[in-house]
């Protein structure tokens, strides 16, 4: 495999807007082409990610008419990924993939998604999707709902009881919300308080509104291109020097909830292609969709022992500046906000511009390694990307 | 699963009251609802069986706010069958909104109940439904 690394990036601001799905894409597509120092017409390839179009729009088939907007030739073939909420990493990792084989030079890859056109129950039923639609999406399990189980089998498994570990939970959307306000593109740029956390509506015992991310609008995407290419595209290149993607079948199989599989083996064949370790790491964006999923995912990805995490972020170590690995500089999905096809994408875009020292008031001092970390589904899909700094 | 048994067969078997599971002829590991391969050994060699329709509560949640066309509050539970296997469904109480987690390890009997389908996924389904013992 060839050396690959991402050129350029791009991504609108994450909330509500008025644009169409494509339209987002053409923004943060082209900013990702300007950023890369190059045209429209040098791309490759279209890794593009975007889950519920179909429902958002009536639009299936979006791939090639992102692709016509932002003018690529039409030798550069434009293919649709949808991994549920890891859409847009699946096809970065693929994007990845292919320009290491040698198969493409430079290829453009995202996603885009305009979930806010939905309403609340029209977006909880969609996004449900994600589930099993013989054996769970009947018994009217959401998202919310599948983390609530997880929580409450944490709280369980471990003995910790559930007020102390809820304490801990809102602490992890306190340091998320701290770390999103000093993003200017967050959905919800404002800081807030673990009394506010812990007064607000029960979506899915035991978690409350402000346990869970928003449902946003938003497109990110990032040209990624071999090594030899990248020499003249920017004076800043941050190198994939890992990936992993996992799967898995419906929560009756995987059982054990606080111990997610699927993203221990994506994240050791990710560790083993870069060489290197939990320990290595400097910052990590990763999918905290509801708070308890920071707690399991901080866990699996060998940065905390098992049942260990709880109280990280209440102890300050995965806030900027903390002893741990620094996690969700970004405000992550709960802050920065959570428009599924593009969440990925908007991942990597953190972690290329905190390598690269261009994090302004969320910069991670001295930030070489950083690991991306997405999950779709009910623990189903789980891809991880590693980059370093050129 | 085995090539004569379709998921419309293991729900017309949950409509006739039974809770089917293939058996492994390797491991001898019961799956359920009922799968192309064992899910222990990832073996073909499997038969069609019944199993016992008796569990515990490993995990659950109130949904509060539930998808369109639904009816919060209503809980969704994880149990542990006695054969082994664990399956998904709704745990049926009188007042699911007073519900916590000191029904985690509970034992409950497993039936289930047609919801009917949607817009979305139009076929109506067997799910299955719990009680506590
Ligand atoms: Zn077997």
């Amino acid at each position: 495999m060839r050396e690959v690394a991402v050129a350029g990036v791009g991504m609108t601001k994450f909330g509500v807007s008025e644009k169409t799905n494509v339209d987002m894409f053409a923004e943060a597509g082209l900013e990702a082409i300007q950023n890369s120092s190059i045209e429209p017409g040098d791309i490759d390839a279209l890794f593009f990610g975007n889950c519920l179009g179909d429902f958002e729009e009536g639009q299936m088939h979006m791939a090639p008419f992102a692709h016509s907007v932002i003018g690529l030739p039409m030798s550069s073939p434009a293919t649709r990924f949808e991994g549920a909420c890891a859409t847009a990493t699946v096809a970065i990792r693929h994007a990845a993939l292919l320009v290491g084989a040698g198969v493409y030079d430079v290829v453009l890859a995202g996603g885009t998604e305009r979930t806010t056109i939905m309403d609340t129950p029209m977006a909880t039923r969609t996004f449900a999707m994600g589930c099993h639609a013989q054996y769970e999406s009947p018994t009217g399990l959401t998202f919310p709902g599948v983390f609530g189980m997880a929580a409450h089998m944490y709280s369980s498994k471990y003995d910790i009881p559930l007020k102390k570990l809820k304490k801990h939970m809102a602490e992890v959307s306190v340091k998320n919300h701290f770390h999103g306000a000093k993003n200017p593109k967050a959905h919800f740029p404002k800081e807030i308080t673990v009394e506010k956390v812990l007064s607000g509506p029960m979506i899915a015992d035991p978690l409350q509104l402000l346990d869970c991310c928003p449902f946003s609008d938003g497109s990110a995407a990032v040209v990624i291109a071999s090594a030899d290419k990248i020499k003249s595209m920017t004076d800043k290149p941050v190198f994939i020097v890992g990936t992993g993607q996992a799967s898995a079948g419906p929560l009756n199989f995987q059982q054990d909830l606080t111990i997610v599989k699927t993203r221990m083996t994506s994240i050791k064949h990710a560790y083993k292609e870069a060489g290197i370790g939990p320990k290595d790491i400097d910052l990590c964006e990763l999918h905290d969709c509801f708070t308890i999923a920071e707690i399991l995912a901080i866990e699996a990805l060998g940065f905390y022992e098992f049942g260990e995490g709880y109280d990280a972020a209440t102890k300050g170590e995965t806030r900027l500046g903390g002893k741990g690995v620094t996690i969700n500089p970004s405000g992550g999905l709960k802050a920065k906000g959570h428009p599924i096809g593009a969440t990925g994408a908007a991942q990597v875009v953190e972690i290329v511009e905190q390598l690269r020292g261009e994090a302004g008031d969320r910069q991670v001092d001295g930030a070489k390694i950083g690991v991306v970390d997405t999950l779709g589904g009910d623990f189903g899909t789980i891809c991880n990307i590693i980059l370093r700094r050129g | 699963m085995p090539a004569d048994f379709t998921f419309q067969q293991y729900q017309q078997e949950l409509t006739d009251g039974r809770l089917t599971a293939t058996v492994c002829g390797k491991c001898e590991t019961y799956t359920t609802p009922p799968q192309a391969v064992c899910r222990n050994c990832g073996g073909t060699d499997t038969k069609i069986t019944e199993i016992v329709k008796k569990g515990t509560i490993r995990t659950f949640t109130v949904i509060r706010v539930g998808p369109e066309g639904t009816q919060p509050p209503y809980i969704v539970a994880l149990v542990e069958t006695q054969d082994g296997p664990w399956v998904m469904g709704n745990l049926l109480v009188t007042d699911p909104g007073k519900i916590g987690p000191e029904i985690i390890g509970k034992e409950v009997e497993i039936s289930s109940q047609v919801v009917k389908g949607d817009i979305y996924a139009i076929e109506n389904l067997n799910v299955l439904t719990f009680s506590l013992v």
